[in-house]
């Protein structure tokens, strides 16, 4: 079937949206919400990290800009969420457009390194910024009954949308998820995806090939840091607070990375698989044995298939269908 | 002799304290084959390097098809009509064979190209390299010919006018050699004007028109091969008496 990866997106946001009406448990959003949000961040990673070969452990950087442009695009316009996650979008895009220009002329772990250190400075620059919470962090409440164009979307006695924001920014990180999974679809079975390809496996022949390594690498940074800086947008206002060491946290360098190599970093699905596998397992280790346990899992994975199997998941199953 | 194709003058190249190239300046001219050689660390290599972009040269000009390269990035001067490979092969090995000679095909032809016409134009160069029915197998089970050929394949595959053939045949058996020469020779035949760096002085001999010799980054001798067998300097260079 032609468009079959397209009706998947619209079953998925679909089941998405009904999951909204189930009167189910409401720790299941506060669970849900971050496997999405991991499987965009994967997913964003995947495109410079996977398809470029570039390890970028600034995720946390890009994330915490993403949040903190939305924390300040409330405290100075009251700024709804859609118009936080485009702006948001649109400057942590801008900074891996700079970063990528300052930073890719560094190969390797230079390049891991320069990211790294990203998040530091960023955090620190935030951690002394007063207007958006400074160290201390900020809280709000997201607004009642939210409009879009004279229509309440979001109703507590029902008739809306959705019954709550929780809710509605579930369904909103949804279609963030399956909208920037299309985007690194898209990317990989492309021209860019094959150019990006070629830079993974060696640059100086790529480049020797007529591919503009340079601008692929940007455009990658680009693309990847602004999916990052839009997963980040949509986390202060369903936390209802944030502050730098949760915006910041490296938890997200570490997680950005390991779910597409335990899923497999060479095809769009391998990323999803790893962030839905890692983002259920630590969800569960969150509330069955300790909020700490879960880094130890993910570490243990992580040397498990990177020693056992390095084309993650999805590469495993592959080699067994051939 | 009409407008060279490639003219290099007074190239001048340094790393640090070091000159590994120092006023080298030669013409190469359209269709010719051309030797370049010289002993280990003569400076052959960064000369292609500095032709092909890789490095930059710190003085002199390079001038391809009357267009000055100095400050073109190596893409393009790919896209220009240089292309060269590499002493070691170079593969994309998490591409088939095939894959491999996409990229260049994808990045320099004709924009929104068929995929069937990007096939069809890589099946095609992989024929005439013998090696069509390897066109869907994973690079990492290639022989050492393969790897060589495939190498050729994917730069023939970038449509140069210009072809720098970087020690193709180093560590192949005689037959191999003279299978890559023929294959060489083919190109150049169509028009491409073909550069050869090589330590194999048989092949370079039976391949070339015209022959340069370096030695310790200065051009020591120039002509045809038999010119070249037969000079003091490049004797001295090889065999230091």
């Amino acid at each position: 079937m032609r468009y079959k990866f397209e009706i998947g997106c619209i079953l998925v946001l679909l089941a998405a949206y009904l999951f909204t009406y189930l009167e189910v448990n409401r720790f299941l959003y506060v669970a849900g919400f971050p496997i999405l949000q991991f499987v965009m961040i994967a997913t964003a990673w995947n495109i410079l990290g996977g398809y470029g070969g570039y390890i970028n452990f600034g995720t946390a950087g890009f994330l915490g800009v993403g949040s903190y442009t939305a924390v300040a695009l409330i405290q100075w316009l009251g700024a709804g969420i859609v118009e936080q996650v485009i702006i948001a979008g649109v400057v942590a895009g801008f900074l891996g457009l700079s970063i990528g220009y300052f930073t890719l002329r560094l190969k390797g772990v230079y390049f891991a390194i320069a990211t790294l250190a990203l998040a530091i400075v960023l955090e620190t620059f935030v951690n002394n910024w007063d207007f958006v919470g400074g160290a201390a962090g900020i809280s709000f409440l997201p607004p009642r009954k939210p409009e879009l164009l004279g229509y309440v979307f979001i109703d507590s006695k029902g008739g809306a949308l959705f019954g709550n924001t929780k809710e509605y920014l579930f369904f909103i990180m949804a279609v963030l998820a399956v909208f920037s999974v299309w985007i690194a679809r898209s990317i990989e079975k492309g021209k860019l995806g094959r150019g990006l390809n070629s830079i993974k496996d060696n640059e100086e022949a790529a480049e020797c090939m007529g591919v503009p390594t340079l601008r692929l690498k940007l455009f990658a940074t680009t693309i990847s840091g602004s999916l990052m800086g839009m997963a980040g947008a949509v986390f202060p206002s369903f936390l209802t607070f944030i502050d730098p060491l949760t915006a910041f946290n490296l938890e997200f360098a570490v997680n950005s990375l390991a779910m597409p190599m335990i899923g497999g970093t060479f095809t769009w699905i391998g990323p999803v698989v790893g962030a839905v596998l890692l983002g259920t397992v630590q969800q569960w280790a969150i509330v069955t044995f300790s909020s700490e346990l879960n880094l130890l899992i993910l570490g243990v994975l992580l040397i498990f298939f990177v020693t056992v199997a390095p084309h993650g998941i999805v590469g495993w199953f592959m080699k067994k269908n051939k | 002799m009409s407008e060279p194709l490639l003219k290099v003058d007074s190239v001048t190249k340094n790393f640090g304290g070091f000159t590994a190239l120092s006023n080298v300046t030669t013409e190469v001219g359209v269709g010719e084959r051309f030797g370049l050689i010289g002993p280990n660390g003569s400076g052959k290599t960064t000369l292609i390097n500095c032709i092909s972009g890789m490095l930059t040269n710190d003085g002199g000009n390079i001038i391809f098809d009357g267009q000055n390269l100095n400050g073109m990035k190596a893409h393009k001067r790919t896209a220009a009509g240089i292309t060269r490979t590499f002493q070691i092969p170079r593969p994309f090995h998490s591409m088939t064979v095939m894959d491999n000679l996409k990229i260049p095909i994808e990045f320099l032809g004709i924009a929104g190209a068929s995929q069937k016409a990007i096939e069809d134009e890589a099946m095609s160069i992989l024929e005439t390299m013998g090696m069509a029915d390897k066109a869907n197998g994973e690079t990492t089970g290639l022989t050492q010919i393969e790897l060589r050929k495939l190498e050729l394949a994917r730069a023939i595959a970038a449509k140069p006018k210009l072809l720098i053939s970087d020690e193709a045949m180093a560590g192949l058996t005689g037959n191999e050699v003279d299978e890559v020469l023929e294959i060489l020779i083919n190109f150049n035949e169509q028009g491409m004007t073909i550069i050869m760096i090589e330590h194999i002085m048989r092949a370079v001999m039976q391949f070339s028109h015209r022959i340069i010799c370096l030695d310790a980054g200065e051009l020591i001798a120039e002509g045809t091969p038999d010119v070249i067998v037969k000079d003091k300097g490049v004797e001295r260079a090889y065999l230091g008496v």
